[in-house]
């Protein structure tokens, strides 16, 4: 294996830094059609819930410049039905996964990742608690200091895996936030979650969606990423996986230059279902062009120029 | 092989905002029924996501397939813009087609179509033609000058338009034709694609009918079941939890199944 790509997180021994994003790789089987998974750092899968969920009402995306809007609504079969089908199906992987998730309110949240942990192939949890797109619970949790810290608290008390929490862009300031996370005892982060957007179809004059507002992702959204990430990463040594409108290899260096040790890749899969392979495959010969001699050495470099 | 940069041998405009494609490429020998649709990368940089486009035609000799479609947006625009020998982002095919295993011959078979979804209804009489079916088209549009390939139609069967403006065949929608059709005599199957309300006529012409297939419409993300953008509530689901995708699971429903 590629040493130059392996990158080494809490849970977390990957051999490169390439994550499918949660939402946008189901579990992981849609995709296994096109290429064998094992060659991804990992899988964020998607969003669990306690009990099933059917989401929101549809149209559930719409187009933006560079961008896209989608207000799915955290739709999943359930704890059960993940546990028993959905996970199992991913071992024949050589793949660390990453639980994403959600709640609708503290016990929800506690209760799922009390267990999720149990399934041998997941070695993290990211705990979503930025979905702009349902009504209770998700962003509520990520946007005040206070919940976000009992429920980060929560969870850390039951859960058998390093937990990694996603923050919502959609804060004023999101430093009391990191901070207040980075107290409750997570073991890293992830970010951004999408920001909050509306379209019009001018032929109804109404909203798109038809949950009106969604979440915006892409190219779009990726300076605010990288500040963001660049910002939190100046005020917490935990470890940052960035996402956020990452299409391209030199998408990913500058995610870890802004201050990320792994990367998630979510829009682009809709582009091109072969992104994540085309970027594992493209990332050596970029980083030797750069002279970047391995991920590790980057992250150890842009730890000790912070500030 | 699930995509490809198939080579464009022809685009010509067929009616107002109504373009035909013809493609080129390897890809065309996955393609194998009707009703299945590529998800089209069109050339724009800024736009990300594909288009799903059904497969009007599919000719396996000459490595070809033809897709049609309306000019909506910008998407659509600069794909309209593209000429012979450009290249074009394909991906498919995709989705599950229209079941017509069961087809004997002489059987007579109702083909529904409205507008923008008579393309796919092409390639599916063609096959139900050489299944040596009785194939009735009834197809409605908006009007005489957005209609298109009424030619090929005739030459595969007994073809009956409406317009909504009475401009050609009789006025009103696909559904007036279906009367008239059905008192000189019910269908062994049934096949639509169309507008939301002519699906719904269809679906209530033929709710216990055991072969009446619906192909229907949505806006995609990623077209292959990952993204749950495209799904549909069950008929038969107290709950309200369960869902089918029309990308994956679809597009093609028989009646019964899924909430229109």
């Amino acid at each position: 294996m590629n040493n130059q790509l392996k990158v080494s997180l809490p849970g977390l021994e990957l051999k490169n830094p390439i994550i499918p994003a949660s939402g946008c790789f189901g579990f992981g089987a849609e995709y296994a059609k096109y290429f064998d998974l094992s060659c991804l750092g990992s899988i964020m899968i998607k969003a669990t819930t306690l009990e099933p969920r059917f989401g929101n009402a549809t149209p559930r995306v719409a187009e933006t410049p560079s961008g896209m809007l989608n207000a799915i609504g955290l739709q999943n079969p359930g704890l059960d039905v993940v546990m028993s089908e959905k996970l199992p199906a991913l071992e024949k992987y050589d793949l660390p996964i990453i639980a994403n998730v959600a709640g609708s309110c503290e016990e929800d949240y506690v209760a799922v990742c009390a267990k999720i942990g149990d399934a041998p192939n997941v070695k993290a949890i990211e705990l979503n608690i930025s979905c702009p797109n349902v009504k209770h619970g998700g962003i509520a949790f990520g946007t005040d200091p206070d919940v976000a810290y009992e429920l980060t608290k929560a969870v850390m008390k039951v859960t058998k895996v390093p937990i990694y929490v996603k923050l919502s862009p959609n804060v004023t300031n999101i430093v009391p936030i990191a901070q207040a996370i980075d107290a409750g005892g997570a073991d890293g982060l992830t970010m951004i979650n999408t920001l909050l957007g509306m379209r019009i179809d001018l032929k109804t004059r109404k909203p798109i969606l038809a949950n009106q507002t969604g979440g915006l992702s892409g190219p779009a959204i990726k300076p605010i990423a990288i500040r963001l990430i660049h910002q939190v990463s100046q005020i917490t040594d935990l470890p940052i996986i960035g996402m956020g409108g990452i299409y391209t290899a030199d998408d990913v260096l500058e995610m870890f230059m802004a201050g990320a040790s792994a990367v998630a890749v979510g829009t682009a899969n809709f582009t091109d279902p072969y992104i994540c392979p085309k970027l594992i495959e493209a990332l050596p010969q970029r980083m030797e062009e750069l002279g970047i001699e391995s991920l590790e050495q980057l992250r150890k470099e842009v730890r000790e120029n912070r500030r | 092989m699930k995509q490809e940069m198939m080579t464009i041998i022809s685009q010509i405009k067929i009616a107002p905002k109504i373009f035909e494609l013809i493609l080129k490429g390897k890809l065309v020998k996955e393609m194998k029924t009707p009703g299945q649709f590529l998800h089209i990368k069109v050339p724009q940089a800024d736009l990300l996501l594909r288009r799903p486009i059904s497969l009007a035609s599919i000719d396996q000799k000459k490595e070809t397939c033809t897709v049609i479609y309306r000019v909506e947006g910008v998407g659509t625009e600069s794909l309209s813009l593209l000429k012979k020998n450009d290249f074009l982002d394909v991906m498919g095919p995709l989705g599950n087609g229209f079941d017509t295993a069961f087809v004997k011959p002489n059987d007579r078979v109702f083909i529904i179509g409205g507008g923008i979804g008579v393309p796919p209804l092409y390639q599916l009489s063609k096959e139900l033609k050489q299944r040596q079916a009785k194939v009735v088209h009834l197809l409605g549009f908006a009007k005489k000058e957005v209609i298109f390939y009424e030619e090929e139609f005739r030459a595969l069967g007994e073809t009956y338009y409406s317009t909504d403006d009475g401009s050609y065949g009789i006025l009103g929608h696909a559904g007036n034709l279906l009367v008239k059709a059905r008192k000189v005599g019910e269908p062994s199957a049934v096949y639509a694609c169309g507008s939301n309300g002519l699906l719904k006529m269809v679906e209530q012409n033929f709710s216990t009918h055991p072969h009446a297939y619906l192909s229907l419409e949505a806006r995609m993300a990623c077209g292959m079941g990952a993204c749950y953008a495209c799904v549909c509530h069950l008929q038969k689901d107290e709950t309200g939890t369960k869902s089918k995708k029309i990308c994956d699971e679809g597009p093609v429903f028989p009646t019964g199944e899924v909430i229109l």
